[in-house]
């Protein structure tokens, strides 16, 4: 049967990326749930300066939350060992080396791999910058994990965005609910459909054109 | 030894001209200096520049903590990354005071850092490749090095920095506790003063030097957080509590982690 991924599943492909040893900043949504599904040896990063932080604080155990240590959302997070805290001219310098991997979520990716993920205001007040400009710019791979198309069917994959971009010509990979697709120099390939679903029905709900893959299969977890 | 010490919150920003430009730390609740920070609402300094981290709604009490938000009356201007947060209203809470002739600067993150590090290291400014094709370029100089773009960025001075620390010796030597370090030693560096409150005062000696993150050198006021002083751990709870009766917040906060 015709299925979009569920968040969960999203989260899962896109964990798929990482390995050993990878460094990994999580934005808020959908990349939060990627921690959930990373190989051994994966360390998360804040930008407000930590690397390598545990398991993050639920609704049920508050009363031992410590302030003292914070996520890249902004939700509480637990010290872990090999954990390193430090300012944020340090974390800026990890982030913007190309040393760490960034999951975000987005709300447009043009077809040349544009992003557009911090405003849909179109001024200063829409939106939030926080350190998605620096991850986007600075990453050695930027993965987006957003749905295919906006609650009202309208996609966000396009040729242009039309939302304030947060960076240019920065996106590696694309996770949708239907679809894995890569920016590459030659344009957007689409290399993994959701089960059920045909190459064509995922361009009829894309703006950007397609390359399809030859090896194009279903999205493997 | 020049003591840095000071009795009162209120005696540390007696000083404070209207028109100060002040960089403070906030990361959400934590990270804050919320005793520096209600001392100058208590003040009533005006046409102040607020630099920070994360500037968003003070969505509880304040006879338990005080977010950068409880100065926007007493604002001139705001420079942050952060003006809001998507899912409760982006900068909505901002736009009366915007209306009124309120000044709003934004910038990535990682930008705000560098231009703090440029004005502590007395560069004239830098040259970003962060925010070049976006909405940032506007009315900024831009120049291609080495056949890629940077915007031309010019640095920050504060006149003062309000900073939360863990522990200072009477010298100043600092240090902070998880990711409450954050903007904190650079903003320490780039002020003209630099006001810290603190959860102990020792010796001189009894920081390891190794361990000290902001040498004293960038302190110059210290004030100790008394027990019923705010952003306490018990105070903490406190707003926990208030803060898992807004829905929205508990979802962001310590839901499932979407």
């Amino acid at each position: 049967m015709k299925q979009r991924l569920d968040r969960d599943t999203m989260g899962m492909r896109a964990a798929k990326e990482l390995k050993d040893g990878d460094c990994v900043n999580l934005g808020f949504g959908i990349p939060t749930l990627c921690a959930l599904y990373v190989p051994d040896g994966v360390r998360f990063e804040t930008e407000a300066g930590l690397l390598g932080y545990g398991r993050l604080v639920m609704a049920d155990e508050i009363d031992q939350a410590d302030w003292h240590y914070i996520d890249a959302s902004g939700r509480f997070c637990t010290p872990a060992p090999g954990m390193a805290i430090f300012d944020v001219v340090t974390s800026f310098a990890m982030i913007r080396s190309g040393r760490l991997i960034s999951i975000m979520g987005g709300f447009q990716v043009s077809e040349r791999g544009d992003l557009a993920n911090w405003n849909t205001g179109g001024d200063a007040l829409g939106g939030t910058i926080g350190g998605a400009m620096d991850l986007a710019v600075g990453s050695r791979m930027v993965i987006i994990t957003m749905e295919h198309t906006t609650k009202e069917g309208k996609p966000r994959i396009v040729k242009k965005c039309t939302y304030p971009l947060t960076a240019k010509e920065s996106v590696d990979l694309i996770v949708t609910d239907l679809a894995v697709i890569e920016v590459t120099p030659g344009g957007l390939l689409l290399k993994e459909v959701a089960p059920g679903w045909t190459a064509d029905e995922i361009q009829g709900l894309t703006e950007a054109e397609l390359i399809i893959s030859p090896d194009l299969k279903e999205v493997e977890l | 030894m020049i003591n840095k010490i000071f009795a009162s919150f209120d005696e540390a920003v007696a000083d404070i001209p209207d028109g100060a430009v002040i960089a403070v730390e906030c990361w959400g609740y934590p990270a804050t200096p919320h005793n520096l920070i209600a001392a100058l609402k208590r003040k009533g300094t005006k046409d102040l520049t607020i630099i920070t981290h994360c500037f968003i709604p003070q969505v509880f009490s304040e006879e338990h903590a005080a977010l950068p938000a409880v100065l926007l009356p007493q604002m001139k201007k705001l420079i942050s990354p952060i003006v809001g947060i998507m899912r409760l209203g982006a900068g909505g809470f901002v736009k009366e005071y915007v209306e009124k002739g309120m000044e709003v600067e934004i910038m990535g993150h990682g930008t705000l850092a560098a231009r703090l590090y440029a004005g502590a290291a007395g560069l004239g400014g830098i040259y970003d490749p962060i925010g070049v094709g976006t909405i940032l370029e506007e009315g900024k100089e831009k120049r291609v090095i080495k056949g890629k773009e940077y915007l031309f960025q010019e640095p920050l001075k504060p006149d003062y920095a309000f900073i939360a620390g863990h522990k200072v010796d009477k010298l100043g030597n600092l240090v902070y506790r998880g990711n409450y370090r954050s903007d904190q030693p650079v903003m320490a560096m780039a002020a003209k003063v630099t006001i810290v409150e603190v959860e102990q005062i020792v010796e001189v000696g009894d920081i390891d030097p190794e361990h000290v993150i902001t040498p004293g050198i960038f302190v110059d006021r210290i004030v100790l957080i008394p027990p019923d002083g705010l952003g306490t751990p018990e105070k903490g709870r406190a707003v926990i509590d208030q803060l898992t009766q807004i829905e929205s917040v508990r979802d962001l906060l310590f839901g499932k982690a979407d």
